[in-house]
């Protein structure tokens, strides 16, 4: 008896030591600017000045900021090549789950884009895009008269992101994809096939209700991923043309270290994450039931 | 007459199937060159003289092949001071957290001590604000303490997260007791059974999370680009963008430049290839 509340006494000093290094870490650079974020969005400060408090002023302002409604529509809207990368990649995947010699080749050169650094990846396509020389535009030069001017355009250069965003990330869901198809137990088809299932009704019946889980994963990643864009609008276009590539994170990049408006940055940071975690909600009520299926 | 039509039917299947083979062959070789497309005209610019990019119809082989661009670009900025900048700030990051994850996963999924299920829970909930919203904060703490533009800004921060302990806590949870209190028995103190006993066991995991750490801190671009000034300072990703600030439409170099960031990381991938891809799917899903 008397060793074993010894042990745990030490349990409890090694389990507190265990913690200690992790622990102190997590509260200087996650807790504790949780909590001064969130007195951040109510303030006006700039870093130099003394801070002021100014109640609901930046949520105020915020929400009468047209330019921060045009930056989440933008953010929105990158977001449409979500479903397009969805099923792009569930095609790959299709495809790349196929017995053939040396298929591991093209499963490489898939997900080369995803282990690609972003920043070269957005400089070639700058170049790719480019109105005058790029290669897209010589290319279309034999079919039409006047080409977009993608990059430069407002109307074009978020489907031009968007377009090289799905290139970018398909290999990445194209895995998770794989993962699914090849867990599922092969005597589901061939119970199908003795019954004369034709190959569109296996997948409608099998394969498809089978990949709900990842569906719903890669949904999940894709929206929360896309409320945080940045880095590729930076380096492409710098959030233009006329701020038409601006994302909401671009938005709080400026407002914190472009114009030092720490308060005003911290709300949209609070507000982003509101949104966030909404998606987060959903991934955990519906995902666990999503999970069942698998 | 029945062996013919067996012999017939065999024959049919086993062409029908060379077709839908060809038919496969095609589609993927047609996918895999879109897919290489980019990196092959990377390559093709930045074997270029500057004048040839403005040729049309534009060329895919560089005639005449020149490697100017390279020697210009790497002495243009400090690619070698990115690299190894890069090298460090992923290398600290990806040790420490791989570490100080396992340690604490280890005190949640085994010890037993008081408040240990709140703390865990405070944990899971800051796993779901995203980094923009701490950022700030933590900007201006390192501004405070005067830590801009240093390794510690760029490694600190980055030391500690609560994903790393959530994701080897559950794996430490599939570890028989029974091996660690063979060990007890044997009198190991608790940090030799965690040193002995459950890392060499957790190995696949911890290796999981360290190429996963690894890839996420050495193409981290916002923060390094906050909290760094100078060149010297600078990683590989913000390095290249600054080069790029530089010479916004000299092609040939901006594309050597990026040949010279993506080239390294290519090669690693090509020989490591089920590694990344095991381990992707794995921290992807369970994660």
């Amino acid at each position: 008896m008397k060793t074993k509340t010894r042990k745990n006494w030490q349990d409890i000093i090694a389990g507190y030591t265990f913690i200690l290094p992790n622990f102190t870490g997590f509260l200087v650079f996650t807790s504790i600017p949780v909590i001064a974020s969130l007195v951040l969005a109510f303030l006006s400060w700039d870093i130099l000045t003394p801070a002021k408090f100014v109640g609901f002023n930046n949520f105020i302002t915020l929400f009468k900021d047209k330019d921060f409604w045009y930056y989440l529509y933008n953010t929105v809207f990158f977001m449409l090549g979500i479903p397009l990368s969805m099923a792009f990649s569930l095609f790959l995947a299709i495809l790349v789950n196929q017995k053939l010699k040396g298929i591991t080749i093209f499963r490489t050169i898939f997900f080369l884009p995803v282990i690609s650094s972003m920043v070269a990846i957005a400089l070639v396509w700058r170049w790719i895009y480019n109105p005058d020389f790029g290669l897209l535009n010589s290319f279309l030069r034999y079919f039409l008269k006047q080409q977009p001017q993608w990059l430069s355009s407002t109307l074009w250069a978020k489907p031009a992101l968007m377009f090289m965003g799905i290139w970018n990330g398909a290999g990445y869901s194209m895995l998770l994809y794989l993962a699914a198809l090849q867990s599922i137990p092969e005597d589901l088809y061939e119970a199908a096939r003795i019954d004369g299932a034709s190959a569109w009704q296996q997948f409608r019946k099998i394969t498809w209700p089978m990949l709900s889980f990842v569906n719903f994963f890669v949904i999940v990643m894709g929206v929360i991923g896309g409320f945080q864009a940045f880095g590729v609008q930076y380096v492409m276009t710098g959030g233009g043309p006329a701020g038409s590539t601006t994302t909401v994170v671009y938005y709080v990049y400026n407002n914190a270290f472009q114009w030092f408006k720490m308060g005003y940055a911290s709300s949209i940071a609070w507000v982003l994450f509101i949104f966030i975690f909404g998606f987060t909600l959903l991934q955990w009520k519906y995902g666990k039931k999503a999970g069942e299926y698998y | 007459m029945k062996q013919l039509t067996k012999e017939y039917i065999q024959k049919r299947k086993k062409r029908s199937e060379l077709i839908k083979k060809s038919f496969l062959y095609l589609l993927l070789s047609i996918l895999g060159f879109t897919f290489l497309l980019p990196f092959v005209w990377m390559l093709s610019t930045s074997l270029k003289e500057p004048g040839q990019v403005f040729v049309f119809p534009p060329q895919w082989i560089p005639n005449p092949v020149v490697f100017r661009n390279y020697v210009e670009a790497w002495n243009a900025v400090p690619f070698g001071r990115f690299f190894i900048n890069s090298i460090i700030v992923a290398v600290c990051i990806t040790t420490g957290q791989v570490f100080t994850s396992a340690l604490a996963a280890y005190s949640f999924a085994r010890l037993k001590f008081p408040g240990r299920d709140k703390l865990f829970m405070g944990y899971l909930a800051t796993m779901m604000i995203p980094g923009q919203v701490t950022m700030i904060p933590v900007f201006i703490i390192i501004k405070k303490l005067g830590w801009i533009d240093t390794y510690y800004a760029l490694i600190l921060p980055g030391l500690f997260t609560a994903y790393g302990t959530f994701m080897l806590r559950q794996f430490f949870l599939t570890i028989p007791k029974d091996l660690e209190e063979a060990a007890i028995i044997d009198g190991c103190s608790r940090f030799g059974i965690f040193w002995r006993v459950v890392l060499p066991l957790a190995k696949p995991a911890l290796a999981t999370l360290a190429t996963f750490v690894f890839l996420g801190s050495w193409n981290e671009f916002m923060w390094p680009l906050i909290v760094t000034n100078s060149m010297e300072m600078k990683t590989l990703p913000v390095g290249l963008a600054s080069f790029q600030g530089l010479y916004t439409t000299d092609w040939t170099l901006l594309m050597a430049a990026s040949m010279i960031v993506l080239a390294p990381v290519i090669v690693i991938y090509i020989f490591n290839q089920r590694f990344f891809t095991k381990g992707i799917v794995m921290t992807g899903m369970k994660g």
